[in-house]
C-alpha cells in the first residue's frame, strides 16, 4: 500500500484514505493490476498526436530512473531511499508516511502508439513521458466516390 | 492551459505524505509535492499554525485530456499545529526534485540559572 502499514498519525491516514476513495473507481482493471495505491501514482492522456504519461515521483535521482518500452508495454521502475532514521533511540519517528523503497509501475500503451518515438523528463518531481502516435492512426476523411 | 493544470486546480485539494522525526535539536518534517516548481511553493506560519501549500504546474500539449487519472488535483495543502518549544522564526526549507525538507528548530533554552532559596 501507498501508506505505511504501521501508522503513527491516525488522523493523517484517515485523510489518505479519504482522498483515495474520492477518486474515481477503476472500472476495468488491467490484468497487470490497477495499482492505484502505489508509487509513483500516474495521469495517463493524450491528445490525437500523442499519448501523455506523467508519474508523481519526487526526490529521485533522475538517472537511476528505469524506463523501458517493450512491445507497447512501459515499465517504470526504480527505488527510492527512506529518509526515517534507523535508530529511533535518538530521533523519533511521529509520522512517516512516504513511500520508500523499489518500485515498478506498468503502463499498456495503445496500439498507435509509436516506440521509435519517446521521450521523457523529469522535472519538480514528476517524470513526464510523451509517445508519439503513429500518423496512420490520426482518422482522415474518406470521401465516398 | 492544458486540462491537467488549470481547471482541476482550483476544485480539491491534496493531503501530501509526510515524515516528521524528531530529536534533541528541533523537527525534520519532510513532504512530497510533486510537481510543485520553486515559485508554486508556500509556507506560512501563522501564531502556531504551519501551512504547507503547494500548485503542481505539468507541460503538456494543448488539448490533453486525461484517461486515467490517480493524482486528482495538483492543489497540495496540509497545515501543522506547532507546540510552543518550537522556533518558527528559524524555520530553514530546502525544496528539490518536489520534496520539501523543513528543519524546525527548538528555541534556544534560557541559559541555567541558580535559584535562590530564601530560609525563613
Amino acid at each position: 500500500m501507498y501508506w505505511n502499514m504501521n501508522p503513527r498519525d491516525v488522523m493523517a491516514e484517515l485523510e489518505r484514505m479519504q482522498r483515495d476513495y474520492q477518486q474515481p473507481l477503476d472500472q476495468n482493471p488491467s490484468i497487470r493490476g490497477n495499482g492505484r495505491s502505489r508509487f509513483p501514482a500516474l495521469n495517463v492522456g493524450g491528445t490525437p498526436e500523442s499519448v501523455e504519461i506523467y508519474a508523481f515521483a519526487p526526490g529521485l535521482d533522475p538517472a537511476t530512473i528505469e524506463l523501458l518500452l517493450d512491445r507497447g508495454v512501459l515499465t517504470l521502475a526504480g527505488e527510492r531511499a527512506s529518509e526515517l532514521p534507523a535508530d529511533e533511540r535518538r530521533t523519533a519517528v511521529h509520522i512517516g508516511e512516504r513511500f520508500s523503497g523499489r518500485f515498478r509501475r506498468v503502463v499498456n500503451l495503445p496500439e498507435d502508439a509509436d516506440p521509435e518515438s519517446v521521450s521523457a523528463s523529469y522535472r519538480d518531481g514528476v517524470l513526464h513521458v510523451s509517445v508519439r502516435r503513429r500518423v496512420a492512426a490520426t482518422p482522415r476523411r474518406i470521401s465516398v466516390e | 492551459m492544458s486540462k491537467h493544470s488549470a481547471e482541476q486546480a482550483t476544485q480539491q485539494t491534496i493531503v501530501p505524505p509526510v515524515d516528521v522525526m524528531e530529536d534533541s535539536g528541533g523537527i525534520t518534517l519532510v513532504a512530497d509535492l510533486p510537481g510543485v516548481p520553486k515559485e508554486g511553493l508556500q509556507l506560512h506560519v501563522e501564531s502556531d499554525q504551519l501551512t504547507i501549500e503547494g500548485i503542481a504546474r505539468l507541460e503538456g500539449p494543448p488539448g490533453l485530456q486525461l484517461t486515467h487519472q490517480e493524482v486528482p488535483a495538483l492543489h497540495y495543502r496540509r497545515v501543522f499545529t506547532l507546540s510552543k518549544e518550537l522556533d518558527p522564526e528559524q524555520v530553514t526549507a530546502v525544496f528539490e526534485h518536489g520534496v520539501l525538507r523543513l528543519r524546525i528548530p527548538r528555541v534556544q533554552q534560557a541559559r541555567p540559572r541558580r535559584i535562590q532559596i530564601q530560609v525563613g
